[in-house]
Order: structure tokens, then sequence, then C-alpha cells
């Protein structure tokens, strides 16, 4: 076997670390002011490939004019789209199940996602939708010197890169992000300092769901666009999490991009293993470091 | 009092069954119900929320459909087995699972669960996308064949008044006590001198065998082990029936067993709509009916009594 093979896999996998990063950064941040785990978001993640989708092919046929949302704009329209639903879950719904066990807010988004993933499932082929609407700067291959490699998916990994990096930077070093953490230590005492911490509530679960729609448009013109294309992604997702802790932002980030990595590297050594390999790592972590490797238990 | 009325109730119900209703189905319901009693037995009164139910339901079809069907096991040796094996399962993913709490826990049993689903699709025996299937119905103590439908619901019938006694055997034990009390209170239970991760650990234990001996039963009876059943939306189904029929209640899980498995049975001719539906009464049932039915019943008759 190679080193050209090995390389390659695992930059592909770092392409799938990208999405696990920016899916466990939505999570670790609901999670550390909510202290809930949104199961739809991998239901948003969907939702915002869908969106891309239908704007792209669809929504002229739907209207009867004119219309087409590329690439481009669909890159910031669908998460302030898919963040407005999260506005919308999380004042109409989530806020009145603050008082209650954490799971119920679990349940809530379980739902949330069976009624998305249904929908989508009755006009979509659940064996996958192409995207075609990939600009044409982004086609193509580039030469990085041991091998060629798509254009786009290397502009997916950097663009990825960039948005958790600088929400990363956003929370740790700003005074906005210096609020925010104020929130996630005392919403009390904040709220006593006069900062609005339902508001920083909404804000944070929009910006969360806004997150997974990105990942979703980013995802869409690689993999094909199908209503179950969040579901499988988000229990991964879940076991980066366990593994990592969702005790800090960096940890998450991290461990998303490593576990992409692990996993990329499998597909080489072992095929067999790539689909479970996180989940037994995430046994491994368990076993040795419970509160996970990031992670302060609570 | 009331709870002897219902068992009474579910008894004749139980009995009666075939005369008017199709015994598959009804022998389907009866398995959900089971199922949905083990999960309620973890959730409802331990307070454990297990995503991961569909291992033992799914995982114990498959090994009870191999060793009937390659090894000729008899069916009830080969529910034994299957049952057997998710005790042992039970045991792994417990010992795991408790390790971290709350939505931890949540997370933690989803994803052991797939590592189970991904070696149905994947293993060579086990059919993949299609299931295993042409599993034997068979005879049962050698002479009874179960492929006489009313046999076979009747041995159903049996096996979920086993799994039912059990469950309620163990409620209304010290042992249920304690873990009501580890359900109220962890560090409270734990600082009265109970090891609370050797309860939680043989809670998680019982409610996986019993999981796994309603999934064992579903696969005689289609004579099919399907790779539905092994899903994390299994997992959830059971959730959504243990949550309408009333959470940390006896008859709630069996009343909403029937009542989603109906419900689904009566949709199926609506495709995808069925998940919408289902969603949707997630989300009420979270919002605004907490209880579920058996919950609400005994809020209104107290209300009545004081």
């Amino acid at each position: 076997m190679s080193m050209q093979v090995i390389l390659a896999q695992a930059l592909l996998g770092l392409n799938v670390g990208v999405f696990y990063a920016m899916l466990s950064l939505g999570l670790a941040v609901i999670f550390g002011l909510l202290n809930i785990i949104n199961f739809a978001h991998g239901a948003m993640y969907m939702l915002g490939a869908f969106i891309a989708l239908i704007g792209y092919s669809f929504l002229e046929q739907w209207l009867g004019i004119s219309v087409q949302i590329g690439f481009w704009a669909s890159l910031i329209l669908v998460p302030l789209l898919v963040g407005l639903l999260g506005v919308l879950i999380e004042r109409l719904l989530l806020r009145r199940l603050y008082d209650l066990d954490h799971i119920y807010g679990l349940l809530l988004t379980f739902g949330i996602t069976l009624i998305l993933q249904g929908l989508f499932s009755n006009y979509f082929n659940v064996s996958g939708t192409p995207y075609p609407g990939q600009p044409e700067s982004l086609s193509g291959v580039v030469n990085l010197g041991f091998m060629y490699f798509p254009t786009y998916r290397l502009f997916a990994i950097i663009f990825s890169l960039v948005v958790c990096f600088a929400t990363w930077f956003f929370i740790e070093h700003t005074k906005l992000g210096s609020r925010l953490r104020a929130g996630v230590e005392n919403p009390d005492l904040t709220q006593a300092f006069g900062l609005n911490v339902p508001l920083m509530i909404t804000l944070t679960f929009a910006f969360g769901a806004g997150l997974a729609g990105l990942a979703g448009v980013l995802a869409a013109p690689i993999y094909s666009v199908s209503p179950l294309m969040g579901a499988d992604l988000i229990i991964v997702v879940f076991a980066v999490v366990v593994i990592g802790g969702m005790g800090s932002i960096m940890g998450a980030i991290l461990s998303g991009l490593a576990l992409g990595l692990i996993e990329g590297l499998t597909k080489v050594i072992y095929p067999p293993a790539a689909s479970t390999v996180i989940f037994f790592l995430m046994v491994l972590v368990l076993l040795f470091r419970p509160a996970g490797l990031f992670g302060k238990e609570k | 009092m009331t709870n002897r009325i219902l068992f009474i109730l579910m008894l004749v119900a139980g009995l009666t069954a075939p005369l008017y209703a199709y015994p598959v189905f009804v022998m389907d319901l009866l398995c959900f119900a089971l199922f949905a009693c083990a999960f309620n037995l973890l959730l409802g009164y331990a307070g454990l929320l297990s995503f991961g139910h569909a291992a033992f339901f799914g995982g114990a079809a498959y090994i009870t459909g191999y060793v009937t069907k390659e090894w000729g096991f008899s069916p009830l040796l080969g529910i034994l087995a299957g049952t057997g094996f998710t005790l042992v399962l039970g045991g792994i993913f417990g010992f795991l699972a408790i390790r971290r709490q709350g939505i931890y826990f949540a997370m933690v049993t989803l994803a052991l669960a797939q590592i189970i689903y991904f070696m149905a699709l994947q293993l060579p025996f086990t059919g993949g996308e299609n299931g295993l299937q042409g599993i034997p119905r068979g005879e049962l103590f050698g002479f009874i064949d179960l492929n006489n439908s009313l046999a076979m619901y009747y041995f159903v019938f049996a096996i979920f008044l086993i799994g039912f006694g059990i469950i309620h055997r163990t409620i209304h034990s010290p042992f249920g006590e304690v873990l009501q009390a580890i359900r109220e209170n962890e560090s409270r239970a734990l600082s009265l001198g109970y090891d609370v991760d050797h309860f939680k650990l043989l809670a998680f234990v019982i409610s996986a065998t019993l999981a796994g001996l309603a999934g064992a039963t579903k696969a005689i009876i289609f004579q099919f082990a399907a790779l539905t059943s092994a899903h994390w939306q299994t997992s959830g189904e059971v959730i959504l029936m243990t949550l309408v029929g009333g959470l940390g209640t006896v008859f709630g899980p069996v009343l909403g067993a029937i009542t989603v498995g109906a419900l689904s049975h009566e949709l199926s001719a609506f495709g995808s709509w069925v998940q919408v539906i289902l969603g949707t009464i997630f989300v009420v049932c979270v919002m605004t009916f907490r209880r579920g039915i058996i919950g609400e019943i005994q809020r209104l008759a107290s209300r009545k009594q004081s």
C-alpha cells in the first residue's frame, strides 16, 4: 500500500472530520448554555443541504418564475434560514422545558428529527439526489505535489476550518464571547448583571443550528442529498462528543478532526471497521478516561 | 386496587384476543408491550434514558434466528439463547454506559447500539439489509406445533405474562424501591450507603434481558429477524410507546405499545407520513402530556379522592 493512498485517505478523512468538527462544535456550544443535547442537529444539517438543493434545482419549477439560488448565495442564506428555525424551536418549544429533566429536551428534538426526516422522505428519494450547483471556479482538481485532490473538497476543508476557529476565537477571545461564557458559568448571576440571558440562549441555539445548516450546504456537492444523511451522521457525532467531552470548544473541534482522520485511515487499513471504529474508540475512552479527553465531569 | 382491576382486564383481553383480532398482529403488539415494559423499568423507575434498546431487541432476534435455523435449536431453547445473549450484552453496555450520567448516558447507549446495528448489517450470517429470513417456528416441548397460530399465540402470551411478572416483581421489591430513590436523588441514595452503580447496572441488565426476550420471541413469530429491529428508530419508538402510555406506571407501557402499534398499523398506507405523525405525537407528548395516558388517569382519580 503506497504512501499516496494513505495520504489521499487521510485527506478524505479530514474532509469528513471537518463536518464532525462543525457539528460537534454546534452541539457543544448549545450544551454549554442550554444543557440539552440537540438530537435535531443532524436533521438541521440535512435541512441545510436540502434548502441549497431546492434553491438551485427546484425553486424555479415550484414557483413558476425564473429564480435560482446559487452555491455562494446558499452559503449565506441557508445558515440564516436554519438559524431562524432554531429561533422558533427554542422560543416556542424548548423554552418551556428548561425546568424539567434535561432528557425531555433530547426527546423533543428527537421528535422534531422524525418530523423533518419524514417530511423530506415524502418528496425526495431516500437514496439521494445529487446537488448540481457546485461553482465552476471550484471544479477540477489541484496538484498538492504528492497527489491530485478535488478542488471543492479542499475548499470545504479550509472553509470549515476557518469557521470552526473563528467560532473558537469569538467565544474565547472577544467581549461578547466572555459574556457568553459567563452565562454558561452562572446564568442567574449573569442575568443579575443586566445581561439578557434568555436572548443569549436563543441566539446560541440559533447559531448552533445555523452551523449545522452551513455544514449541510458544504456537504451537498460532495455527498448526494438524502433525507437520512443527517441521522446517520449525528450518531457518530454523539460518539465524537462523548470521546471529546463537551467541556471545551477547542476539544470539540480537535476531536472531530482527529476522529474523521482516523475513520479515513481505517478505510485503508481494514475497510469493514470504518463504520464502527469511532464507536469502539468511544468504548476505550469510557474505560480509561470516562469524562472524555477534554472533558470535565459535571 | 386499580392495578388489580387493570391486570384482570389485561388477562381477559389477552386470553380472548384471538377471537376478535388477527393473532399475528396481537402477538406483534405483545412483543412491543413487553419491550416497552422492559424499557420503562429503566427510564420510569431508575431514571436512566437508554437510546440503544433496539440493540437488545434486534440483537436477540438475530441470535435466536441463527441458532434455530442453522443449529436446529427448538424454539424455546432458541429464545433462551437470544435472551442469554442480551443478558451478556446488557452487562457490557450497562457497565460502559453507567460511567457517564444524564444526557451522556443516552448518547453512549445510542452509539453502542449502533455497533450492533452495523454488525447486523455486515456480518456474513445476517442477510444484510434483507434481514435473517426463513427462521423455523418449530415445535414447543417437541409436540406442540407452533405453526398453528393459536398455539403460537398462547405461547407468546405466556412469555409476555412471565416477562411482565418479572418486571412487576422487580418494581415492587426493595430493589425497586432503591431504584426509585436513585431516580429521585442519586447523591442522597449514595450517602445512605447504597452502591448506586451496582443498582443501576443490575436494572440495566434486567431491562436489556427482557427487551431481548421480546425481540427473540418476535423473531420466532415472524420467522424473520429484521434489520429495522436493530435500528435507532426502534429505540425511539419504544421511548414513544412508554411516554404515551405513562412513564413509571405499571400498565402504561402496555397501553402505549397498543396505541402506538395500532396507530402505525392503521397509518401504514401513508408511507413516510407515519414518521411525521409519530414525530408530532412525540412533540405533543413532551410538551403537554408528560404523564401519559395512565399517568393522567391516576392524577384525575387521586384528585377526585381528595
